[in-house]
């Protein structure tokens, strides 16, 4: 029951996606099957939520280290939630100028409202955030392009020179180097493409094959089960 | 920039100023924006989720089967939903596999024959081509150094024979390849990773200091 | 020590102070350096120009989240204004929730730049739904199924764009702007399945992954990162921010070059002093 059922699902699920393909009479599974997985991912976001508080709610309750800022999360991801469910109902958005009012069942729901500050907290906190926190890179790689590049050997100094080369092409500086543009389009267009189109052949088969092995049950280890 | 854009503008000024105060060291104001962060994004993904998601396909259409019965159906993913949520039970967890092993069933059906198409057909095709059929010479010592390199690299990745004679020279070639791809890849990396910074800087100056100094000072 | 030595040795945080004065001082005081248009970002230009005005809409996928922002935002913009300005008929969709957010901002901002557009007819937003591939095929099947409310929540069927519009045989070309491999899955079912055209915007650490589906011509056009939309904005004569970083990109890239040569530099001239130091060591051991 715990290993067999979950593994003729999948089997059957995968065959008749699979068999859709080719027998138009199987669009009525198809078409159901979407539906519904669209569903099962909105709930699946729900685990991302309740893993999330039960961390920062542990580390409250114990006092662990740095568990005031834990309560940062927890309050401002209530906030969003109570902002977000507060404001979508009952309340008409102003779009260009004119009301777009929806409905949705008995109630008015619309969709970007901005009372509570909802979006203006989205603009204004977490895209300079995490924004911000990628950008940091930008310092890492260059330290690290001056302690690590090294043209040690052949390859590396191969790897190093298309870098280069690609580096002051993308940029309208490379347009006053001679031969940089060419030689960038020329990179990218010819070896790069012949390296990447045999990774991804690659990844083609290798997707495929644990595709079938998913289906056929050989790969179990997504269900958790050890053989 | 009227004075509440002016207070977000700060607001955000003061939360990109916190995160790079970690090129320093490790410190409060990194802090309390990371926390921040992490809550804002999953109440924001919450809320989406609930809207645009849930709402339109599973409430109400529920509230609707009262003139279309057949959407009661609908009860039937909501309840596998709730047996993935019991993944994080340590005791009945083992029920969330049904959940699982449906989509992965439905994702491994779907994407076998496009894969197969999208990666393996075309890619394959559009490296078999008559180089004598190309527009000029060169674009035809191109196509075929496309074919070499695309077969060098798949020999490279052939693990299953150890690299020797015409197998290790091949896949010498296709290291060749590998590397100019990586340094391609590296290049346009550093790219990446500069453009976040001038976005986050032209914010500093053009928006937070500008805005300011002309808010103030008309 | 010794000037290479020293170099080896020096502390990161004076790199990280020269990267910040490369990208400051440009945006501060622009060189205006001339953003020259290459052949992918053409041919989606070319591609954009050949859909007929008033007829089928494109689908623009903002599917990109905080984190690559001031990448993807600046193109986003710049085929937004190309097809408003064109009169394309546009529907903004995102495969993820942080996109949501992001794809009405965006849609807004040039919305406001065209007053004469209007909401429902010229343009639509239908915001986040969960599942990118199973949507992309839902699409495919019927577009108002797997849409039933735009991201406003008013019904599809209310919507004047929408009218008539039952799959991909009715839109033009779908255009992606993501940091992910999102777009992969667009090629695998609005063109392979579907025969949909798709144009791709992707962040500068994929772009020379996504060369291959643009040699095949599965991708009719491809945007590589803050350059891709530079050169975007050139040809539709609308500089944006991505312009305005372009100079700064330059000062960082030869500030990196020039740190690569000198770390190479600093490694090979110790290298070598060190080893002739062990050999000596060597030697004078053996005599001794």
């Amino acid at each position: 029951m715990r290993r067999q059922v979950p593994l003729v699902i999948c089997f059957v699920a995968g065959v008749l996606m699979l068999a859709q393909s080719f027998v138009p009479p199987l669009n009525w599974f198809y078409t159901n099957a979407l539906a519904w997985a669209r569903i099962i991912s909105c709930i699946a976001v729900f685990i991302g939520l309740i893993s999330l508080v039960r961390l920062h709610a542990t580390k409250v309750r114990r006092r662990a280290a740095d568990w005031k800022f834990s309560i940062i999360t927890l309050l401002a991801l209530l906030y969003m939630m109570l902002a977000g469910l507060l404001t979508r109902y009952g309340v008409f958005v102003k779009l260009h100028g004119q009301c777009v009012p929806g409905s949705m069942g008995d109630k008015i729901v619309t969709g970007f409202q901005n009372a509570f500050n909802f979006q203006d907290i989205f603009l204004n906190i977490q895209i300079p955030v995490q924004a911000t926190m990628f950008s940091l890179l930008a310092f890492y790689i260059a330290s690290a392009a001056f302690r690590a590049f090294r043209a040690r050997t052949f390859e590396a100094t191969l790897l190093l020179v298309a870098a280069t080369i690609v580096m002051l092409g993308r940029v309208p500086v490379g347009h006053y180097i001679w031969g940089v543009p060419q030689a960038t389009a020329w990179i990218l267009d010819v070896p790069n493409t012949a390296a990447k189109r045999g990774i991804m052949i690659g990844i083609g088969l290798g997707m495929t094959s644990t595709a079938l092995k998913i289906m056929l049950g050989i790969e179990r280890t997504y269900l958790g089960i050890k053989d | 920039m009227t004075g509440l854009e002016l207070f977000w503008t700060w607001v955000a000024a003061f939360l990109t100023l916190s995160i790079y105060s970690f090129l320093y060291k490790d410190n409060v104001f990194y802090k309390i924006a990371e926390h921040l962060v992490v809550g804002v994004s999953v109440g924001y993904i919450f809320t989406i989720n609930w809207f645009q998601g849930l709402h339109p396909y599973l409430f109400h259409p529920l509230a609707k089967s009262g003139q279309e019965p057949i959407n009661l159906l609908r009860l039937i993913p909501f309840f596998l939903g709730l047996l993935f949520l019991l993944r994080i039970s340590r005791k009945y967890n083992w029920l969330s596999r049904f959940t699982i092993a449906l989509v992965m069933g439905i994702s491994c059906g779907v994407s076998i024959p496009y894969t197969i198409e999208a990666r393996l057909i075309e890619q394959t095709k559009a490296s078999m081509i008559d180089f004598t059929q190309q527009p000029s010479i060169w674009a035809g010592i191109c196509s075929a150094i496309i074919l070499v390199g695309t077969i060098a690299t798949l020999v490279f990745f052939f693990f299953s024979k150890e690299h020797k004679g015409v197998l290790g020279g091949t896949a010498r070639v296709g290291i060749v390849f590998i590397m100019v791809g990586f340094g391609a890849s590296f290049g346009y990396t550093v790219m990446a990773r500069v453009s976040l910074l001038i976005g986050r800087l032209n914010f500093l100056i053009n928006d937070w200091a500008k805005g300011t100094y002309h808010f103030i000072f008309g | 020590m010794n000037f290479w030595r020293f170099l080896l040795k020096m502390d990161r945080r004076i790199i990280f102070v020269l990267v910040g004065l490369a990208v400051a001082t440009p945006l501060v005081v622009p060189l205006n350096l001339p953003v020259r248009v290459t052949e992918p970002v053409r041919r989606l230009y070319r591609a954009i120009n050949e859909i007929p005005s008033n007829s089928k809409p494109v689908i623009i996928s903002v599917d990109y989240d905080p984190s690559t922002v001031p990448e993807l935002r600046p193109m986003t913009l710049a085929v937004l204004r190309h097809c408003f300005r064109r009169k394309i008929p546009v529907i903004v969709i995102t495969m993820l929730p942080a996109g949501a957010g992001l794809a009405r901002d965006a849609m807004e901002t040039v919305a406001s730049e065209f007053p004469g557009s209007s909401y429902g007819k010229d343009f639509v937003y239908m915001g986040y739904k969960p599942g990118a591939s199973l949507v992309m095929v839902g699409i495919g099947q019927d577009f108002q199924g797997t849409y039933p409310a735009d991201g406003f929540g008013k019904p599809s069927a209310e919507l004047d764009i929408l009218k008539g519009l039952h799959n991909y045989d009715d839109i033009a070309m779908v255009l992606d702007f993501t940091g992910s491999s999102i777009y992969e899955s667009w090629i695998m079912f609005a063109y392979q399945k579907y025969g949909c055209k798709v144009g791709a915007g992707v962040t500068a650490v994929m772009a020379s992954d996504a060369y291959p589906y643009l040699n095949t011509g599965q991708l009719v056009g491809l945007l590589g990162g803050l350059s891709g939309a530079a050169e975007y904005e050139q040809l539709i004569n609308w500089p944006g921010n991505a312009t305005i970083g372009m100079d700064a990109q330059s000062v960082v890239h030869i500030l990196i070059i020039v740190l690569i040569l000198l770390g190479n530099i600093a490694y090979f001239v110790t290298r070598k002093k060190h080893g002739a130091a062990q050999v000596a060591g060597q030697g004078q051991k053996g005599s001794s």
